[in-house]
C-alpha cells in the first residue's frame, strides 16, 4: 500500500511536482498517466526515496520515505526509468547482486534467482553478460533484479518503454500475476490504451497535478467522453500550467 | 553493515577483474611506465657520459702544418686534427651556425714565437652557452693544457729546475657523496611513478562510483536498494583501494627487477632497493592509497559525465608531484613539517631509503598518521557528498 499526500519538488526554478496525492492499495494495480514533462518520474523517485519532496509527505506500507527511508525501501522494488545492468556481469550474476544487498542469505538466494529467471523467462540468456542485450532482455533482468527480494509493493517506471510486442504481453503478464498475489502494482505510462487494458485505478497527471484519480469508467463517465484518448486529452486540459 | 559492504566490494572487485580498460590501465600502463621511461633516461645518461670519453674526438684544426709536433699530441690524447674552415672568420661562422662544435686555429707564426719564448697563440673557437658542443671544447681545452705543461716541463728542464717547482699546489678532490647518494637525485623520480601506477590503478573504479553508475542507468536501481549510501560508497572505495595497491605492488616490483638490470654502477650509482626497501616502500605508500582513492572517487563525484571525470581525473594524476616538485628545485633537506603533506612525505621518506640514509621514525610515524587522518577525512567527505540528490545528475 502506498500513500501519497500533497508532495511538491522543484528543481530550480522548475516546479516538477505541485500538489500530488493519491492511494496505491495492495492488490490493485495502478497508473500514474501523463503526458512527457508531467511529473511521473519525479513523483515515483520521491517513492523509492532517492529525491526528497520540498513538502508534503508518502508512505509504503505505512514507513514515510523521508523519515524511515530504509524501511520503506525494504518494502519496495523498483524498476526506475531507463535502468542498466552492470555489462560484464551475466544476467544472474546482476539478479543475485541485488538479492544480496536486499539482505537475502546464500541459500536463499540461489532459490529465489532460479524462481525469477523462470517466472520471467530469463533463462536462456541467464549465464550472459548483459553488455548487448536488447532492450526486451535488459528490462527483464532489470525487472527480475527489483522483484528478487518478493516486495510487497512494486514500483516501475514507463516499464514498456522500448518493448517489442512479445515482450509488452509477456510483462503484462506479469504485472497482472503481481496483483494477484496480492501485491500493490504502481507504474507510469505516457500511454492510455496500455494502461485502460490493465489498470484498476488511473491518476491523470498533467503539469505537476492531479487531473483526475478515478477507473477507467469513472474517468470516462466525468469527462464525458467514450473514446479513451479523447478522456485523457480532455483530462489533461484541466490543469492550467505554472 | 560489514556484509553490505563486502558485498559491494566483491562485486566491484569481480566486475572490473573483468574489465579489459581497468585492468590494462591498473595492470599494465600504471606500472609498466614508469620503469621503461626510467630505463630509457638511464641508458641516454650513461651513453653520453662514455661515448664522448672513450671516442676519438674530430678536432678541425686550421694550419695543422705549423704545428706538426701539437698534432702529433693532440693524437696521443685520442684527438684526431681533421681539415676544416679555411680562416678564422670562417671557423667562427661555423661554429655560430653549429656545423662544428669547436675548431682550432693556428696561426702560421705559432712556431716562430714557440721557439724565441713568445708566448705563442693560438684560437679555439667554441659557443660556451651550448653545454652539449662545450663538452667537446672542453676535451680540446685540457689536452692544449697538457701540451702547455709538457713544453714548460721540458723548458725548466733544459735550465736545470726541478719541474716541481712549476706546481706550487696540488690539489686532490676528495668526494663524499657515495654511489647511493648519487643515484638519489635519478631515482627520486622513482617515487612520482609509484604514485601514478597506484592513481592509474583505481581512476576507472573511482569514476564508476558516481560517474560511471548513473550514465550506465544503474545507480538510480542502487540507491532504491535497501542499504545506506555509506554501506555503498565505502564498498566502492575499499574495490577501489584493491586496485591501486595491486597496481602499486606490480609498479614495485618492475622497478626492482628492471633496476638489476640496468648499468647504474657506470653511472657510479648503487640504489639500495633490495626486497626490504621494496617492502619498506609499499608499508609506507599504502595510506597514501587511501588519500588518492578517495580524492579520485571525490572529484569525479561532481561531474556530469564519464569523459568529463576522465578529463578532472587526469588532473588531479598530476596534483601529487607539485610538493615533489616544488621541493626538488628548491633542492629542500627532510623537514618535519614536509611529513604533514601526502605524496611529499612518502617521496622524501623514500629518497631517504633509497640513499641508505637512516630513517627517522618520528617522520615515518607522521607520514603514516596524517596521510591516514586526511584519508579517511576525504573518504568521509565522498561519503557525505553521496548523500546528495544532485548525485543522480
Amino acid at each position: 500500500m502506498i500513500t501519497v499526500k500533497d508532495i511538491h519538488k522543484s528543481f530550480g526554478k522548475v516546479h516538477a511536482v505541485r500538489g500530488v496525492s493519491f492511494d496505491a492499495p495492495d492488490g490493485k494495480i495502478t497508473a500514474l498517466l501523463g503526458p512527457n514533462g508531467a511529473g511521473k518520474s519525479t513523483t515515483l523517485r520521491v517513492l523509492y526515496t532517492v529525491l526528497k519532496p520540498d513538502e508534503g509527505s508518502a508512505n509504503i506500507d505505512g514507513a514515510d520515505v523521508v523519515t524511515d527511508s530504509l524501511a520503506a525501501r525494504k518494502r519496495i522494488g523498483a524498476l526506475p526509468h531507463g535502468a542498466g545492468l552492470y555489462p560484464h556481469l551475466t544476467a544472474r550474476e546482476n539478479i543475485a547482486y541485488f538479492a544480496r544487498l536486499c539482505g537475502l542469505d546464500k541459500a536463499e538466494i540461489d532459490d529465489r534467482v532460479d524462481q525469477i529467471v523462470k517466472l520471467l523467462e530469463i533463462g536462456d540468456f541467464a549465464e550472459r553478460r548483459t553488455k548487448g542485450f536488447s532492450q526486451g532482455q535488459r528490462t527483464k533482468v532489470s525487472l527480475a533484479r527489483a522483484l528478487v527480494h518478493d516486495p510487497q509493493n512494486v514500483i516501475l517506471d514507463e516499464p514498456s518503454n522500448g518493448l517489442d510486442v512479445m515482450a509488452t504481453r509477456s510483462l503484462r503478464e506479469i504485472i497482472l500475476k503481481l496483483k494477484d498475489d496480492g501485491r500493490c502494482v504502481l507504474f507510469s505510462s505516457h500511454v492510455m490504451q496500455e494502461v485502460a487494458a490493465l489498470c484498476d485505478d488511473i491518476c491523470i497527471i498533467a503539469h505537476g497535478k492531479v487531473a483526475i484519480d478515478d477507473s477507467i469508467d469513472g474517468i470516462r463517465e466525468r469527462t464525458g467522453c467514450d473514446d479513451i484518448e479523447d478522456a485523457f486529452v480532455n483530462a489533461i486540459h484541466r490543469v492550467a500550467p505554472e | 553493515m560489514m556484509g553490505t559492504t563486502f558485498t559491494v566490494f566483491l562485486k566491484e572487485v569481480l566486475d572490473n577483474f573483468r574489465d579489459r580498460r581497468t585492468l590494462s590501465s591498473a595492470l599494465l600502463m600504471g606500472p609498466i611506465f614508469g620503469p621503461i621511461l626510467f630505463a630509457f633516461v638511464i641508458n641516454l645518461s650513461i651513453e653520453r657520459s662514455f661515448e664522448s670519453a672513450e671516442s676519438t674526438l674530430e678536432l678541425p684544426v686550421i694550419g695543422q702544418e705549423h704545428a706538426p709536433n701539437l698534432v702529433a699530441f693532440l693524437r696521443s690524447q685520442n684527438i684526431d686534427a681533421v681539415d676544416g674552415p679555411d680562416d678564422t672568420a670562417a671557423a667562427m661562422e661555423a661554429v655560430k651556425t653549429g656545423t662544428y662544435d669547436v675548431v682550432l686555429v693556428i696561426p702560421a707564426e705559432f712556431g716562430e714565437q714557440l721557439s724565441e719564448m713568445i708566448p705563442a697563440r693560438i684560437e679555439l673557437v667554441s659557443d660556451q652557452a651550448n653545454s652539449d658542443a662545450e663538452r667537446d671544447a672542453r676535451r680540446a681545452r685540457n689536452a692544449l693544457y697538457a701540451y702547455q705543461r709538457l713544453l714548460s716541463g721540458t723548458r725548466v728542464v733544459a735550465r736545470g729546475i726541478n719541474p716541481r717547482a712549476l706546481q706550487p699546489i696540488n690539489i686532490d678532490e676528495v668526494d663524499v657523496s657515495t654511489p647511493s647518494g648519487r643515484s638519489a637525485m635519478l631515482l627520486g623520480m622513482m617515487s612520482y611513478f609509484f604514485v601514478f601506477a597506484a592513481l592509474m590503478g583505481g581512476m576507472y573504479l573511482a569514476i564508476d562510483t558516481t560517474a560511471g553508475e548513473r550514465e550506465r542507468g544503474s545507480l538510480e536501481p542502487l540507491l532504491s536498494l535497501p542499504v545506506t549510501r555509506d554501506q555503498l560508497i565505502y564498498g566502492k572505495i575499499a574495490a577501489t583501494c584493491l586496485f591501486m595497491t595491486l597496481s602499486l605492488m606490480l609498479s614495485l616490483t618492475a622497478f626492482y627487477v628492471s633496476l638489476k638490470f640496468m648499468p647504474l654502477e657506470q653511472l657510479g650509482m648503487t640504489p639500495n632497493f633490495g626486497p626490504d626497501v621494496v617492502l619498506a616502500a609499499l608499508a609506507i605508500f599504502l595510506p597514501f592509497i587511501l588519500v588518492g582513492a578517495a580524492l579520485m572517487t571525490l572529484v569525479a563525484s561532481f561531474t556530469k559525465s564519464y569523459r568529463e571525470a576522465q578529463t578532472w581525473l587526469s588532473v588531479v594524476l598530476i596534483a601529487p608531484t607539485m610538493p615533489i616538485l616544488i621541493v626538488s628545485i628548491l633542492t629542500l633537506r627532510p623537514r618535519t613539517e614536509f611529513m604533514f603533506v601526502p605524496s611529499l612525505s612518502q617521496h622524501l621518506l623514500l629518497v631517504d631509503m633509497v640513499k641508505n640514509e637512516p630513517i627517522n621514525a618520528l617522520h615515518v610515524a607522521i607520514s603514516v598518521t596524517s596521510t591516514l587522518l586526511i584519508g579517511i577525512i576525504l573518504t568521509w567527505v565522498c561519503a557525505r557528498l553521496y548523500r546528495r540528490e544532485g548525485l543522480l545528475g
